[in-house]
């Protein structure tokens, strides 16, 4: 007998009749993922059941992605919420480490992330593993401003009285963010990353053409130490979910890459429940990899400035 | 040996009164979760349901001062003039007077809790004292709880008395008996309990579920167990005897999947606030954060609605 060897003990060496019955079985049947959205720690699918297909570049079926409804959106903010208060309390030290930490899994499963940016024809294998390159230098790039961009934000002022007084910063809260089309992944990291260094918690509405790298991202999020419901990503149609970003009161803020009619759209409903809106267009293409794509002022774009006055005593 | 022969007076009645079948009833509850209630209708139960509120605080830390805040609450849950006042509020003996004041000149009722909320372990003496104490401050409904031990132990007729004597002691004031259903352990026993409180409660007493204060709390099929109980007795009885599910009800969901199983029980009959309650306390926020959502079409923030607003 063969024991120590496992080939021997399945393959042609074994009986005439083993082999045999090896030839009668079929090919393995490839078990095919079912894409699911991340939303509070958990992958789920839409509320409503829908789904979406997407296409290779040749225009083969790749997979169906769930079409999230305004529910699943309402129920993506009420997972922020009660995220957001633990992770704005956490030291600015801590949610740095937890952002390089996010880069690692990135990294070290960037051949898989390039893959899923490519098959599905976003673009070309080549460029989607600069784009994965691209976008875990970007979560460094914030994870390294995340314990300090307060000391450069933020000020000690200037005041003609015996007072100390500081401008110091707060996260604004929950954040929406619609992704660009273009680049999808590195578009994402570059869009999110700098909202939630800061202790935001946000609602990311994934590139509508090409959700499925967002799709792994979230498998990604869940093994790095984000807590769950932090980042809250869901695919869809912008028509369906421009309107609830807009209107929801909970919803502080909106980082959207949109067309003129949804800015439009997105503005109104932002000045009605008075959140704050930074609208970028996607008719004019944005080159996320140029270094002007990070900076620190993305950080200030959601945080609010709050300022105190203290005596200074004898 | 003989087998299951019935010998303590719990089973007999028991058997009396009919038991439970524990699967029906918990099919029957998750039904009621299936309807579609949407737009106008939705509109409709969000705001009865604000109607059946009874606005409830029962802290060690409650003051006079939190009891004035509660009182304008339940007065004006809302500026929107077309949601209506809340039931009652509900509070401990000693803030009674406090309320009474407050809500004079409205029809908001001022529930006590008493009998030794929410053990019910004291000497009925005492806890009688406690009653008339509360009605003479001017409760106008009072909540006692039974004394499970006793109903546990098979003492159902002990139980009774003390239900009637509370009943004497209310005069005037609304009685709701609490059965602390999670202390009952069985389906079988909340019925028992439920025909032993009915068999001497006026028309419009009402039942409860829970003090709140114990592990478990209403749960559509508790509270199915007892609308059925409510439905069986007034159709032997002619007798009506209102219902109050408390605690564990914190969303406007699960208010209107509790109003359909008034409604496909009891029937229109009870759909109203003289009939049925919810103890609740943080339900009434999600509920008026409904109604803004209905009416706006703009999902809402929750600190916008609650005292104790969050910063995120």
């Amino acid at each position: 007998m063969s024991v120590g060897n496992p080939k021997a003990a399945t393959g042609k060496n074994s009986t005439g009749r083993r082999t045999q019955h090896a030839a009668q079985l079929p090919s393995r049947v490839p078990v095919a993922k079912t894409p699911k959205v991340y939303v509070g720690g958990e992958f789920i699918r839409s509320e409503s059941g829908r789904t979406y297909p997407i296409n290779t570049d040749d225009g083969t079926f790749f997979a169906n992605i769930p079409q999230c409804t305004r529910k699943d959106l309402r129920n993506a903010v009420e997972a922020a919420a009660k995220a957001g208060s633990s992770w704005a309390r956490r030291t600015p030290y801590n949610r740095a480490q937890i952002v390089y930490r996010l880069a690692e899994m990135l990294e070290s499963r960037s051949d898989e992330m390039a893959r899923a940016i490519a098959k599905p024809g976003a673009s070309s294998l080549n460029d989607a593993r600069n784009e994965v390159a691209a976008a875990v230098d970007r979560l460094i790039y914030y994870a390294g401003w995340a314990d300090k961009f307060e000391q450069v934000l933020g000020n000690t002022n200037p005041v003609s009285g015996p007072f100390f007084n500081f401008t110091v910063v707060e996260p604004v809260g929950i954040v929406g963010v619609i992704v660009d089309d273009s680049s999808p992944l590195l578009a994402l990291i570059s869009q999110v990353a700098p909202v939630i260094v800061s202790g935001n918690a946000v609602v990311v509405l994934a590139s509508e053409t090409h959700p499925y790298p967002a799709i792994v991202l979230g498998e990604m999020l869940a093994t790095s130490d984000l807590p769950g419901g932090v980042v809250n990503i869901i695919t869809g149609q912008r028509k369906e979910l421009v309107p609830t970003f807009a209107t929801h009161t909970h919803i502080r803020g909106l980082d959207a890459v949109v067309v003129a009619a949804e800015k439009k759209e997105l503005a109104l409903g932002a000045a009605d429940s008075v959140k704050r809106l930074r609208a970028r267009s996607s008719e004019k293409e944005i080159d996320w990899f140029a270094e002007s794509a990070q900076s620190v002022y993305e950080i200030r774009n959601f945080i609010e400035f709050k300022t105190t006055w203290h005596p200074i005593g004898a | 040996m003989m087998q299951s022969r019935r010998t303590s007076s719990l089973d007999r009645f028991i058997a009396d009164v009919g038991p439970v079948d524990q699967v029906g009833i918990e099919e029957r509850a998750a039904k009621f979760t299936t309807r579609s209630i949407k737009k106008g209708s939705k509109l409709w139960g969000l705001k009865t349901a604000v109607s059946m509120v009874d606005l409830t605080t029962l802290e060690g830390k409650d003051t006079p001062g939190k009891i004035a805040s509660l009182c304008q609450k339940a007065r004006a849950p809302s500026s929107d003039p077309e949601v209506p006042s809340v039931a009652a509020v509900c509070i401990y003996p000693f803030l009674v007077k406090h309320a009474r004041k407050l809500l004079a000149d409205t029809s908001i009722k001022v529930a006590s809790v008493a009998t030794s909320f929410p053990s019910g372990q004291l000497p009925l003496k005492l806890r009688l004292q406690e009653v008339r104490q509360a009605v003479s401050d001017g409760a106008d409904e009072v909540d006692m709880v039974i004394n499970r031990g006793l109903f546990l132990s098979g003492e159902l007729d002990a139980v009774q008395d003390e239900i009637a004597a509370v009943v004497e002691a209310c005069g005037e004031s609304t009685l709701k008996v609490i059965l602390e259903v999670s202390e009952l352990e069985t389906y079988d026993n909340i019925r028992a309990a439920s025909m032993l409180a009915m068999r001497v409660l006026r028309a419009d007493d009402f039942i409860k579920t829970s003090t709140g204060k114990a592990s478990g709390s209403a749960t559509l099929a508790n509270t199915q167990v007892m609308l059925e109980a409510i439905r069986d007795f007034y159709l032997a009885t002619g007798t009506p005897i209102g219902m109050k599910p408390a605690g564990g009800i914190r969303t406007a969901k699960q208010a209107l999947h509790y109003l359909v199983a008034v409604k496909e029980t009891l029937g229109d009959a009870w759909l109203n606030n003289t009939r049925y309650r919810f103890g609740a306390s943080a339900l009434l926020n999600d509920l008026l954060r409904q109604i803004e959502k209905q009416k706006t079409g703009a999902y809402q923030a929750p600190y916008y609605f609650s005292e104790a607003s969050a910063s995120y």
